[in-house]
């Protein structure tokens, strides 16, 4: 069998440049690790611009440019309300509202600040869960790379392993936290480079926004939406019916907008780990702005090619020519492979190299955020904390850079599960979803709402996970076959038109459980916290003065930003409403 | 004295410009352009601005260095 991709000398050379810029990175930084502090937190001494785009790329994992990129070809424009709806206004609230607490209160990592706040076993709660979920999200992030590389380049799985392994276990063991993040910037621009071309092609294939917009009909009246729902965003959204999500617009803004994204965007340490490593509280709370302006404009680069590529394939299986046909799979498209598919169309030997080298760098990056998340946590809030406390800081040093090797050895574990259970991983996300749902009513409630208490805390998130896995267990979205997907509890009490919607309404349910559960409980105990100790932490305790912008001028404060931001994407917005 | 990041990008952009660039302009076949490209020399074009802007990058390392300016 032929491959999708054929890569030539100079395609190779060109991966190859990247890998050693990547190496050096760590190479060059090496002699900057002293103590843990340099290794695990950067010593907050990072530009806001550098934290800005690391903020974005930590996120921009393969699974998130193919998937999105798969979403676009699935659900056309609607995939942008994962970016207008989702992320932007979680990342500004973070930015504006929450960074000030994180940053001042010089916590390490999130769990540490949950215990500043609240109380010990709280921390204990989020650290172990949130280690557990870092090396499963490396692992399957690996696991994805073997598998693409395989298909693509017929790469053998454990040789993709190795390679990506061993890549990442090296610059991140020299330069810990500032060496991810700077290879972080550099992914950056490489997925911008790689993927620019692609969709300025693309487009002037289709013969432009209008032209895709005319040939996108086809693709949503031979499915029997409207002929606008693949390229209007908000139109098609008063019912579920309407439009491929599946969703409608109240379960859509509450699920995904608030619940998910809040509790990504703002409590993920993965992410804000990168805001906690700039050099002042001003630059922290920038961080999360600066990576937005990237962020509104990335539907072009990552949804408009699965719109392309859709098009063409409709084209090409209506007997049209100069388009491709994806690969069926399943009675459907195999959707993950638009961006191969896209670069083995559009891009000759020479720029192919430079497509193929953003993906493997956005794989690759997405493995190292977890795994400096993963290091981090396991140092601080595991093993300095519950293990071994009280040492010289060169040990937790040591600590850390074994914390690296044997997180990339669990990961490579993960990822070989995963590739002989696939219905471990399908769980395993399914508990991740269940813990995460809730967390962002908890950070809501400790930051700006004093009287809320560790049992409170602790209990309000046990019974919002508790509440995620029962509504889960009893529902199921349309045409579920198998118990992951829901209905596991014996007896289901609501069918939802996708699964789509059904994950945002687990949400809600979660955060809503969480949220009431700690607001009762914390009434009805007392907090061991004085409001001395939670000055810094909690919004009404914390001078104005703390927040650290007072000498920043008025062009460069969060608030201002923001307010900047949420217009732009509000314009978007309406553009493609 | 800590690594400035706009060092490696700069650098980075600049040797994989340049070999698009000449790529583009002298080693490769035209025909790939017309069975991939929408018959554009892409190399070549996308090798000038990847040029550029690896260019630019450097200069800003430079004149931060030099005004010893660690603003972000």
């Amino acid at each position: 069998m032929q491959s999708i991709i054929q890569l030539g000398k100079i395609d190779y050379l060109i991966v190859a440049i990247y890998f050693v810029f990547v190496l050096g990175i760590g190479w060059a930084l090496r002699s900057t690790m002293k103590g843990s502090g340099d290794f695990l937190t950067s010593r907050r001494s990072i530009p806001g611009w550098v934290a800005g785009l690391a903020f974005l790329s930590a996120n921009l994992g393969a699974q998130e440019v193919i998937g999105m990129a798969a979403s676009g070809a699935k659900y056309g424009i609607m995939t942008s309300h994962f970016y207008w709806v989702g992320a932007i206004p979680a990342m500004v609230f973070l930015g504006v509202f929450m960074m000030p607490f994180y940053y001042g209160s010089k916590a390490r990592s999130v769990p540490e600040y949950l215990k500043l706040r609240f109380d010990e076993k709280t921390r204990g709660f989020n650290a172990l869960s949130f280690a557990v979920m870092t090396i499963f999200s490396s692992g399957i992030s690996m696991y994805a790379m073997a598998k693409l590389m395989g298909i693509l380049l017929h790469w053998s799985f454990e040789s993709s392993i190795a390679i990506s392994a061993a890549i990442v276990l090296v610059y991140i063991f020299l330069g810990g936290l500032t060496s991810a993040i700077y290879n972080e910037v550099l992914q950056f621009f490489m997925i911008v480079f790689g993927f620019a071309p692609l969709v300025f092609l693309g487009l002037k294939d289709v013969g432009g926004w209008s032209g895709l917009k005319e040939k996108l009909v086809g693709v949503s009246t031979s499915q029997g939406y409207a002929p606008g729902a693949w390229t209007q965003a908000w139109s098609h959204l008063g019912a579920p019916s309407q439009n491929p999500l599946g969703v409608e617009w109240f379960g859509m803004v509450m699920g995904l907008g608030f619940v998910l994204s809040f509790g990504y965007w703002c409590t993920d340490f993965l992410v804000v780990q990168r805001a906690l490593a700039a050099k002042t509280m001003a630059a922290a709370r920038r961080t999360p702005l600066i990576a937005a302006v990237p962020k509104m404009l990335f539907p072009f680069l990552v949804i408009l090619p699965g719109m392309i590529a859709i098009a063409l394939t409709y084209q090409a299986s209506k007997g049209g020519t100069g388009g491709f046909m994806l690969p069926a799979k399943n009675g459907s498209y195999d959707y993950d492979l638009v961006i191969p598919y896209m670069l083995g169309h559009y891009f000759p030997t020479g720029m192919l190299g430079l497509g193929m080298t953003a993906l493997m760098a956005s794989f690759m990056s997405g493995m190292a955020g977890n795994v400096t998340a993963f290091n981090t946590v396991w140092t601080y809030d595991i093993y300095q904390s519950y293990l071994v406390k009280d040492r010289p800081d060169t040990h937790y040093l040591h600590v850390a850079r074994w914390a690296t090797v044997v997180g990339i050895l669990l990961s490579i574990a993960a990822a070989y599960l995963a590739n002989s259970f696939n219905n471990i991983m399908d769980v395993l996300q399914l508990v991740f979803a269940f813990v995460n749902a809730p967390l962002f009513a908890t950070f809501l409630l400790g930051m700006f709402w004093k009287r809320a208490t560790g049992h409170g805390a602790f209990w309000g998130l046990f019974i919002g996970t508790a509440a995620a896995a029962v509504h889960h267990g009893l529902t199921i979205p349309i045409g579920a076959t198998s118990l992951v997907k829901g209905g596991w509890l014996g007896s289901v009490q609501h069918v939802y038109p996708s699964e789509m919607a059904q994950n945002f309404w687990t949400a809600i349910w979660a955060w809503t459980s969480c949220f009431v559960a700690t607001i009762v409980i914390s009434l009805a105990t007392t907090s061991q916290k004085t409001d001395a100790q939670l000055r810094g932490l909690v919004w009404s305790l914390t001078p104005h003065s703390d927040k650290g912008e007072t000498e920043t001028p008025f062009w460069k404060r969060a608030a201002p930003l923001g307010a900047v931001v949420l217009l732009l994407t509000l314009i978007l917005n309406i553009i493609f409403w | 004295m800590k690594l400035d990041i706009r060092y490696p990008i700069g650098f980075l952009f600049l040797v994989v410009g340049a070999i698009l660039t000449i790529f583009g302009a002298a080693g490769s076949d035209p025909s790939i352009y017309a069975a991939h490209s929408l018959g554009l020399n892409v190399n070549f074009w996308w090798g000038i601005v990847q040029i550029a802007f690896g260019a630019l990058m450097v200069v800003l390392a430079k004149c931060g260095a030099s005004k010893g300016d660690h603003e972000g």
